[in-house]
């Protein structure tokens, strides 16, 4: 694991790749997403794991976004992802449509090192019809007749998302939340901002190691102060509701977007240790 | 004080003797009167579990939202709740969007698990505050999710009733209909014929949806708000004007 500047680490993806990034529930990497607008990342493919919600609003609005595999986007109690709907009405935003345990079970697929896994539901739904990626087969262990669908494994170029801490081994720390474990065992590079580093190694302690995800894992982190915000993080603050609501009502227009990212996006607050 | 009716119509659909039990019922993002409906029956005596896949602190969840789709897909959850951009007389569901795939017209959010819960719990209950023609429609332009699969499907269950912000419908999977159920205070027949674009069974004379009781009322602005402050702020302020930093 290496410890850089939280610009060098947006600076790792390339144009074009696939990034994984959990909902704004699960420790968003809401301040990298703002330092990937900064470092011009253009092409990208967000995957929503397994919903998207501000910061691949905020891509998609900053034009760094070509795809989105996603199961929704939304803003929650804000409401609707203004970026993302307009992107798609406009028809500049490619968007592939899944179903959350689709989603994971993809991940879940890439993290085994196997090719697919089958998935209960989905048969009827008209997401299916435009996956021609997903597979109906006839379930081989039923006695009778039994379609089943399979899922492909995903293993994203990267995934990011903003642990607590990291520790001096390059462990991460992500509390309840383990379904970042899963994201970070499928994804080939995962890059973790944290609100600090502490001494140590997290797997030692008996309290700690089953909300810690193994520095194995872990290619880079950098340190982002409140990197979740506008989202909570676990216990450490809550969610910005109004902020939240204020970005939603200004990222209707391209023009109060554009406002958005000149107050809170481009000037580099330099929280970055 | 609108969503008090819809949040005790939906508790008495939770605890409905007629239908198989709700012993763990999920409730998923964004859903302030489903969790609200819950919480009365709970606090009303139903004996269930529930779990809040949203709720900031004490989530029931160590691994998220796979950790819900795994429990359902084990049969393990016996009632969720959905709602959609559009919702048809087969209950199909549309969270995709209108027009040209994948939602040139209107895009709505995406399909959420919906495609996944709606197959695996025995039991859905259907919510749209949103009573017209455009939501409620004789065919949804996408479909998210289906209300009825063909024999031989696997499938737990599918809609048990639709609540909107007009009335109640139940849903019967057999004839693949719903039925006007109840109607909210100040509808009528005529009103809901008015407002619902797909047709649906009715009979002779409909019951009025019963109010929430004195004390339903009293349990809604006390413990179950205290217990819905956190995750949904936003609602407690309006419904109940409470902000949760009132003089204990």
């Amino acid at each position: 694991m290496s410890k850089l500047p939280l610009a060098d680490l947006a600076a790792r993806i390339p144009a074009g790749a696939m990034l994984a990034l959990p909902p704004d529930n699960s420790l968003t990497a809401a301040e990298f997403a703002r330092a990937l607008v900064r470092a011009g990342a253009r092409d990208l493919h967000l995957l929503g794991v397994p919903v998207s919600g501000y910061a691949t609003d905020l891509l998609i609005g900053a034009g760094c976004v070509a795809r989105v595999t996603t199961s929704a986007v939304t803003l929650g109690e804000a409401g609707l992802a203004p970026r993302f709907a307009a992107a798609v009405r406009a028809g500049t935003l490619a968007v592939t449509d899944a179903t959350c345990p689709a989603i994971h079970t993809a991940l879940q697929a890439a993290e085994k090192g196997v090719p697919f896994m089958p998935l209960r539901g989905v048969i009827g739904s008209d997401i299916l019809a435009h996956r021609p990626d997903w597979k109906i087969i006839d379930n081989p262990f039923a006695d009778g007749p039994d379609p089943l669908l399979l899922i492909p494994a995903i293993a994203p170029d990267f995934a990011a998302f903003h642990a607590v801490c990291a520790d001096e081994a390059g462990n991460v720390y992500v509390g309840r939340r383990r379904e970042l474990a899963t994201i970070a065992h499928a994804a080939r590079r995962v890059l973790v901002t944290v609100e600090r580093i502490v001494p140590g190694n997290l797997l030692e302690d008996e309290r700690m190691a089953a909300g810690t995800i193994n520095g194995v894992y872990v290619e880079a982190v950098a340190v982002a102060a409140r990197g979740a915000w506008p989202s909570a993080l676990l216990d450490e603050y809550p969610a910005d509701a109004a902020h939240l609501m204020d970005y939603a009502k200004l990222a209707r227009s391209a023009d109060g977007f554009a406002t958005y990212l000149a107050t809170h996006v481009l000037p580099d607050t330099a929280r970055a240790a | 004080m609108n969503e008090e009716i819809l949040i005790a119509a939906m508790a008495r659909l939770i605890t409905d003797p007629a239908q198989p039990p709700a012993r763990h019922v999920a409730v998923g993002a964004a859903s302030p009167i489903p969790a609200a409906a819950c919480w009365l029956a709970r606090h009303k005596g139903a004996d269930l579990r529930l779990s809040l896949l949203h709720r900031p602190r004490g989530n029931p969840f160590t691994e998220g939202s796979r950790e819900l789709f795994d429990l359902a897909g084990q049969g393990r959850i016996d009632l969720f709740f959905l709602g959609g951009g559009q919702i048809d007389g087969q209950a199909n569901l549309n969270l995709l969007g209108t027009g040209e795939w994948p939602g040139r017209t209107v895009r709505f959010p995406g399909s959420f698990g919906s495609a996944f819960m709606y197959f695996m719990t025995p039991r859905t209950i259907l919510f749209r505050e949103e009573h017209t023609p455009r939501v409620l429609v004789p065919k949804v332009d996408m479909i998210s999710a289906p209300g009825l699969s063909p024999p031989g499907i696997f499938r737990r269950g599918t809609a048990q009733a639709l609540v909107t912000g007009k009335c109640v419908f139940a849903f019967d999977a057999a004839r693949g209909r719903f039925r006007l159920a109840s109607l909210h205070p100040g509808e009528t027949a005529e009103t809901i014929r008015a407002a619902t674009g797909f047709t649906y069974d009715e009979d002779p004379a409909t019951p009025e949806t019963a109010p929430p009781s004195e004390a339903d009322r009293a349990l809604l602005r006390g413990p179950v708000c205290d217990e819905m402050l956190e995750t949904y702020p936003e609602f407690c302020r309006r419904v109940w004007g409470r902000t949760g930093k009132e003089a204990a």
